[in-house]
């Protein structure tokens, strides 16, 4: 029987009607009195050396009233990487300055290089096409093995193209090198993580502004982390002390990664605030998004699976050569490496792991972290040449994965990758997929595809994603330069109920409701009397905002810790108005009893003592009822699926037709069934657009081929099916107090694999040799791996 | 400049623009009617359709004196009299179709345009009449069934 409220409970989303009414408080929909507008000027080369940028005809113009260049910003910092790397031969990753105007140097499309500020958006838009910028082309760096291997350097005061050449890890390599030179089979794959761009529909907006009189600035921004932004721009790019320094992320319509990050628009509006006196506005067109959000994935990889004749692993060694851009963005160093490189056991026993990364500036908009974020790369490596194996030495896909899964019994569990995995049943796992995706029946189907001319195919997938992040200790000693933690106030009001301020930030997740849910369940109150505050660094403690399928494993559990202290604290109310020892009050259901008594108090009229405190021991109890916890959790969580799809392939064509995607994941506990099915619909959309159509081009000088809507191929509704998702099978996470995983990535980690799985066995079930097919799959490359294998 | 007049959400307007001002910045920016979104500059991610007399349109593709004279609705003319949601609305918020928001306007106002021209569409149809209107939230997959859903709703209770 579903429950209809508290934590398993699917209530409907509270924020959807402000957004299905056209209330929603998007960035650029907020208006300010005086405001002034940004537009900037933008690079049309890959890479050049700036000779002059001459600003005086901009200047003149109707409506001007400012216009910067990287001069202007040559003194203030860098924008910093957040996670420190060291190489395999000890030396230090390599940091050049990511400044907030270009100086020196244009290094990708679309690097901005000035700015101008106008009284309305028309007229900052034709003074900024009348910018006269002498930059002389350089020859643009695009390929990594070239940029490797020499060729221009993307920053000549590093002496490198490469920021690192990583290995993990560094004391299993002789193990492993001797393992695969001895194993019995050894399978090779080599392979391209095609590079994404984000594009959230919203795209990124930031509004500065500057009070005068107290000193004030104020920034509404497009973030999924207002705290850390507000660090990095008080601490490492302007300077503005902290406590000077507000920053709101209002509703943001998605960021997926790519609102992590801190972008020099920001620091542009803020410094223009100050100037001019007047708030300074900016909202990227759909264009700028594509070239300078952050982009995702772009790996470039060679895996080979040691195995016995019988399947079982051995071993698994990989080189990557990891894009990150031109310029190091936040979480650029860590996504190829400990979001990367520390899952590429999966979920399997294999006793020896060796993972070598190459970092590899080139002339590109930087690429961080993206919906998954290392762990996508890692899942379709292992999961892409586990099935190539599978073939090789004639074994059944399922057979061979249930062969080497660690089993429950064997949790905790240290994978040769060096991750803890704390607890999870994946044979169950696959049991579910199996049983949902009716993998009995395949054949009939398959001939049923037959008798219409089309190859059936089927692929299958296990993933394992470290999400919950993160412990603040372990990422501590592994480079990071952040912890990792998150917060929540829980503040009763003197009415009875609730404003949770929370350091979560929602941008599609439905955390108003998710979160009032929990709080409603651990109090026995009405959920609409809980209010869930996120996004103003002014109103919620300093916590550390939503990636990494973090928010309720980390925020969520912040929140119970608060709340179970909000509780402490209310008992001992209750004992002092019930005249009872404190050890003797029972609370449930949103009253506090004495046991054996018909003494009781409800929840409101402790709320109300506690700010009407006219009797109160006040060496015992302070007034008030509002506590604030910090929840930094002992371990990743370690959400784990199988998935299933089958696909129509058109031999005549090479057109691939998804017919069903199954996915089966254990989250552990789920606190609103209806948003974590949504969560995973999303990322199987990504996953499959990934897999099939999306790609981000450059040419060889580094124009990019797919920078609008009309050549970057979007999933469409009608490029997916409908999804099959199950998420009973749970074994909640053992260290955090809500047994719960995190949800968010899950889709696009575990489908790309499954995906072109499912085509390499369709054309083999056609007797067309085709061993690997780089995404994505498009009509064009699977006929042309047909023709080159016939 | 031009003086141009329409009818938005039932009430008369009016306004001066430039020639080359587009209907989604007139509503935006002009009439802050902010439920109309700005997604893309190609006129791809229809988060900016509204309905020209009786039309689903994209209002970045429309020039504002074009619109003079005619009747527009935004999301925000979607409400029931006594302020409720739609039918269509409540299909989205009862089936999740909609996480982040940001395309929901768009969605919304194409759906009640499909469902207008088609009342009992087919999940295929469905798909392809959001050929136009991007999501990258959801995956479709509920977006598709608040439409079902609606279309359910819709039907004369005879039907039942």
């Amino acid at each position: 029987m579903p429950k209809d409220n508290g934590i398993g409970a699917s209530p409907k989303r509270r924020e959807d009607v402000r957004f299905l009414m056209g209330r929603g408080n998007y960035t650029d929909d907020l208006n300010m009195v005086g405001q002034a507008y940004a537009v900037f000027v933008r690079s049309n080369i890959a890479h050049g050396a700036i000779n002059s940028v001459r600003t005086d005809t901009a200047q003149a113009m109707p409506g001007v009233l400012a216009v910067y260049t990287g001069e202007d910003f040559a003194e203030v910092g860098g924008n910093p990487a957040g996670w420190y790397i060291e190489s395999r031969d000890g030396t230090p990753m390599k940091e050049p300055k990511r400044p907030v105007l270009a100086h020196g140097k244009v290094r990708h499309l679309g690097d901005a290089y000035a700015a101008v500020i106008a009284e309305t958006y028309q007229q900052a838009k034709d003074a900024a096409e009348a910018i006269e910028a002498d930059i002389q082309e350089l020859p643009a760096i695009m390929d990594m093995g070239a940029a490797i291997a020499g060729g221009p350097l993307v920053h000549d005061e590093i002496e490198t193209n490469v920021c690192f050449d990583w290995g993990w890890i560094e004391d299993n390599r002789a193990a492993t090198d001797e393992a695969i030179r001895n194993a019995p089979h050894v399978t090779t794959l080599e392979l391209v993580n095609n590079r994404l761009v984000p594009n959230a529909m919203e795209p990124r907006a930031s509004i500065g502004d500057y009070d005068p009189g107290t000193g004030d600035y104020r920034l509404h921004t497009t973030s999924q982390n207002p705290h850390l932004t507000r660090l990095l721009i008080s601490a490492f790019v302007l300077g503005i002390p902290e406590h000077k320094l507000t920053v709101i992320a209002p509703d943001v319509g998605g960021g997926f990664g790519s609102k992590i990050y801190h972008y020099g628009e920001e620091a542009l509006v803020l410094t223009a605030a100050r100037k001019l006196g007047r708030p300074v506005r900016w909202t990227a067109e759909r264009s700028e998004s594509f070239l300078t959000d952050a982009h995702g994935r772009d790996h470039v990889t060679r895996i080979e699976l040691a195995t016995e004749a019988d399947g079982t692993f051995i071993a698994i060694r990989t080189e990557t050569m990891a894009n990150v851009g031109a310029y190091l963005s936040n979480f650029s160093t860590a996504t190829p490496t400990f979001l990367h490189g520390t899952l590429m056991a999966g979920n399997y026993t294999v006793p020896n792991v060796y993972v070598n990364v190459k970092a590899v500036f080139t002339n590109t908009a930087p690429v961080d972290a993206y919906r998954g974020a290392g762990r996508p790369e890692a899942t379709y490596s292992i999961e892409r040449v586990i099935d190539k194996a599978a073939r090789e030495l004639g074994i059944d896909p399922v057979e061979i994965r249930r062969k080497n899964f660690v089993k429950p019994e064997q949790f905790p569990f240290t994978s040769a990758a060096g991750l803890q995995y704390d607890i999870g049943d994946y044979d169950a796992l696959m049991d579910k997929m199996s049983e949902v995706a009716d993998l009995d029946g395949f054949e009939a189907r398959r001939s049923e595809s037959a008798a219409q001319g089309k190859l059936r195919g089927l692929g299958l997938n296990s993933y394992i994603e470290a999400c919950g992040i993160a412990p603040s200790n372990l990422v501590g000693q592994l480079g990071s330069r952040v912890g990792l933690y998150d917060a929540a106030t829980v503040r009763v009001n003197a009415t009875g109920n609730l404003s949770v301020m929370v350091g979560a930030h929602s941008h599609g997740q439905g955390h108003e409701t998710a979160f009032a849910q929990v709080v409603a369940d651990m109090l026995g109150i009405a959920e609409d009397q809980i209010d869930i505050v996120h996004g103003d660094s002014s109103k919620i403690p300093f916590g550390m905002g939503t990636y990494g399928s973090r928010s309720i494993a980390v925020c969520g559990s912040a929140m119970v810790r608060a709340t179970e202290k909000v509780i402490a604290k209310a008992k001992k109310i209750a004992a002092h108005m019930m005249e009872a020892a404190e050890g003797d009050v029972e609370f449930a259901n949103g009253a506090f009893s004495i046991a054996g008594t018909d003494k009781s108090v409800a929840w409101g009229e402790v709320a109300l003592k506690a700010y009407i405190p006219h009797n109160f021991p006040l060496e015992d109890i302070e007034p008030g009822l509002e506590e604030t916890a910090f929840y930094d959790p002992a371990n990743f969580t370690y959400p784990a699926g199988a998935y299933a799809c089958e696909v129509e392939v058109d031999p005549e064509t090479g057109k691939v037709e998804l017919l069903s995607f199954v996915a089966a994941d254990d989250f552990g506990n789920v606190i609103n069934p209806m948003i974590v099915e949504g969560q995973v619909h999303g990322g199987l959309a990504q996953g499959i657009g990934q897999a099939l159509i999306e790609n981000c081009a450059y040419d060889a000088n580094g124009q990019l081929l797919s920078g609008s809507y009309m050549d970057y191929a979007m999933p469409r509704a009608d490029d997916v099916p409908m999804f099959q998702v199950d998420h009973s099978s749970q074994t909640p996470c053992t260290h955090n107090p809500l047994g719960v995983k995190g949800c968010g990535e899950a889709g696009a980690i575990g489908s790309p694999p499954a995906v072109v799985n499912a085509v390499i066995d369709a054309l083999q079930s056609g007797g067309h040799n085709v061993s690997h097919i780089d995404m994505p799959l498009t009509p064009g490359r699977v006929w042309s791996a047909i023709h080159s294998a016939n | 400049m031009t003086n141009i007049s329409m009818t938005v959400n039932g009430t008369a307007v009016e306004g001066a623009v430039e020639g080359r001002t587009l209907l989604s910045a007139f509503l935006r920016e002009d009439l802050k009617l902010t439920g109309t979104h700005i997604g893309c500059d190609t006129s791809q991610c229809g988060a900016c359709v509204v309905h020209m007399d009786g039309v689903a349109v994209k209002a970045c593709t429309v020039l504002a004196a074009d619109a003079a004279g005619a009747e527009v609705v935004t999301i925000e003319g979607m409400a029931n009299a006594d302020g409720s949601l739609g039918i269509v609305q409540q299909a989205f918020q009862d089936e999740h179709g909609l996480q982040c928001g940001f395309c929901t306007p768009g969605m919304v106002m194409s759906a009640e345009a499909l469902l207008k021209e088609n009342p009992s569409p087919t999940e295929t149809e469905i798909r392809a009449y959001l050929e136009g209107n991007i999501c990258r939230c959801t995956g479709y997959h509920n977006i598709v069934k608040a439409i079902q859903t609606a279309a359910a709703r819709m039907q004369p209770v005879a039907a039942e």
